[in-house]
């Protein structure tokens, strides 16, 4: 306690921090997010309309599909982890990065060849057919690879620190790069047909492989797209308020709630099937326990802005975090719901799975992402401040307009069709076949796709006022709010 | 009773020990001895920060 204290009133000589890499981060995760959304909408449209797959092998829905999962997660989810990690850990440990500038370069581009080798492959048909898990042996060494450099970059980073404390927006990142190396080892274990070969065989088979697959299909939930981004949270929302965290106590137990419990969730994925009951019910439990976590977590986020929340009205950036950790609640609300056995017979295979997915991606992944874009461009660039507050406004109103037609679609038309796949007629038959099902579902489908056109609308919004940012240039423009001073007077 | 058995019914109790483990954690974290100690950590995110403070418009 007293070094820290003395830590505190001391040493204005600050480390020098590798930002250019932190740039790249940025850079790629911009352009791989619009790559991503792009995917992601041109499919949905497929769903609305058929002949858009152009009757190509390599353009149909299954081979896009991973290709829009892993540009969204690994690639611009990846992106914005890895370099906003590598900015909150030197700053939180005040060190620069351990292994330096060649290090950080190395785990760059060692990134950006995964995420190519692996969307070549889906787009060539290569793919081990494990949902988030697609890419195939020579793939899966690569990644480990550049993983363990990350870990190394990282972990020293910490281990040479001069301030006493690790930041818990730095035990969040942690939990994510170990996790993430723990899953992808044990569910990639494949033994290839040959070395000059892409093709593999997993080593675990029958159930166990089901149960392995969603043991790490729901861990990358928890661990990449929850832990990693409560990392973002525990930093760039007290930042951008300008306070500090609601209670750093109630954080030190977010975690550690958050990391016993998540790893037990994934047999909820394998409810009704040849998976021992027992284990259905223990994963439904533990899914339900999460509740307490993920709420404590969501009202630490929110009640940060306690006593700020005016700023709400001048700041978009803030509203962008502060949105995406109300869309964090309400996602990790609908989910234990979801993983209760008797909804999630009516809820499973269903598109109200792909809504539960959107509301958390697009709504909690993604809006943190932009909002710590939004964060990153103008301190990294050195301007001082972003191009336009008002263009971050129409993209805020954008995106979530989006996000709303897309996940209400989806909850309408995932409960009609699981209501309709359970309909029996007065003589103990189907009601209806599968393809009125497929047909019911159409206008659905379109304002789905409407809600996706929408999200990547606000994405070019943003990457223009991002490039603007970058070059300097600075919009001549009302403040945002009635009757305020410009924020940039502050 | 010998070691193998007690080693086995310490395994099968491995719910109540995670859970020792984690009410541990939440005494610590909540100890009102630690309350000043939390508090200073929570502020690390400023201090030391070149060019600190929330993106501006």
């Amino acid at each position: 306690m007293t070094s820290a204290s003395l830590a505190h009133s001391a040493t204005p000589d600050a480390p020098n921090y590798y930002d250019d890499l932190i740039k790249l981060f940025v850079i790629a995760a911009a352009f791989w997010g619009l790559a991503g959304f792009l995917a992601g909408d041109y499919i949905a449209w497929q769903l609305a309309f058929p002949a858009l797959n152009l009757d190509l092998e390599w353009t149909t829905f299954g081979r896009l599909r991973p290709l829009h999962t892993s540009a969204v997660i690994f690639a611009f989810g990846g992106n914005i982890l890895l370099g906003s990690s590598f900015y909150v850990v030197q700053r939180t440990c005040r060190a620069s990065l351990f292994g330096g500038a060649g290090l950080g370069t190395f785990i760059f581009w060692g990134y950006q060849a995964f995420i190519v080798l692996a969307a070549t492959g889906y787009l060539l048909g290569i793919s081990q057919g494990k949902e988030y898990a697609e890419p195939e042996w020579y793939v899966d060494l690569w990644l480990t690879i550049v993983w363990v450099a990350y870990l190394v970059a990282f972990a020293g980073t910490i281990i040479k620190r001069k301030e006493p404390h690790i930041y818990v927006a730095n035990w969040f990142y942690l939990a994510f790069i170990i996790t993430i190396a723990m899953l992808h080892l044990v569910n990639n274990a494949s033994v290839p047909v040959s070395l000059s070969g892409t093709k593999s065989y997993i080593v675990w088979a029958g159930v166990q492989d089901a149960m392995t697959q969603w043991w790490y299909g729901h861990n990358a939930v928890g661990f990449f797209l929850t832990a990693g981004f409560l990392g973002m949270m525990y930093y760039f929302v007290p930042k951008q308020a300008d306070r500090p965290v609601y209670s750093y106590r109630l954080s030190v137990i977010h975690f550690w709630a958050l990391s016993f419990l998540y790893i037990w969730a994934g047999p909820h994925h394998l409810h009704y099937t040849a998976l021992p009951d027992w284990v259905q019910t223990l994963g439904m439990t533990f899914s339900v326990m999460l509740w307490m976590p993920s709420w404590g977590g969501m009202i630490n986020g929110l009640m940060t802005l306690s006593g700020a929340w005016h700023k709400l009205r001048t700041d978009p950036v803030l509203r962008f975090m502060v949105a995406s950790v109300g869309f964090y609640g309400m996602s990790t609300f609908e989910g234990p719901l979801m993983s209760v056995k008797v909804v999630n017979s009516l809820s499973h295979y269903t598109d109200w799975t792909i809504g539960h997915v959107h509301s958390g991606a697009l709504g909690w992944n993604a809006l943190i992402s932009f909002g710590v874009l939004y964060f990153l461009v103008p301190k990294l660039w050195k301007r001082e401040r972003l191009y336009s507050l008002r263009l971050v406004n129409m993209h805020f109103w954008i995106s979530t307009i989006g996000i709303v037609l897309y996940i209400t679609a989806m909850w309408v038309s995932g409960i009609m069709q699981g209501l309709m796949w359970r309909t029996y007629d007065s003589l103990g038959f189907l009601q209806y076949s599968f393809i009125e099902t497929v047909e019911a579902m159409h206008p659905y489908y379109i304002i789905r796709a409407i809600g996706g056109l929408l999200f990547v609308i606000g994405a070019l919004i943003m990457i223009y006022n991002l490039y603007k940012t970058a070059k300097g240039d600075l919009r001549d423009e009302a403040p945002m709010g009635a009757n305020t001073a410009p924020l940039a007077a502050r | 009773m010998d070691m193998t058995t007690l080693v086995e019914l310490a395994r099968s109790l491995w719910v109540v020990w995670l859970m020792a483990v984690f009410l541990g954690i939440v005494f610590w974290a909540y100890r009102p001895k630690n309350k000043e100690r939390f508090e200073e950590d929570a502020k690390i995110i400023f201090k030391h920060d070149k060019n600190g403070g929330p993106a501006h418009g």
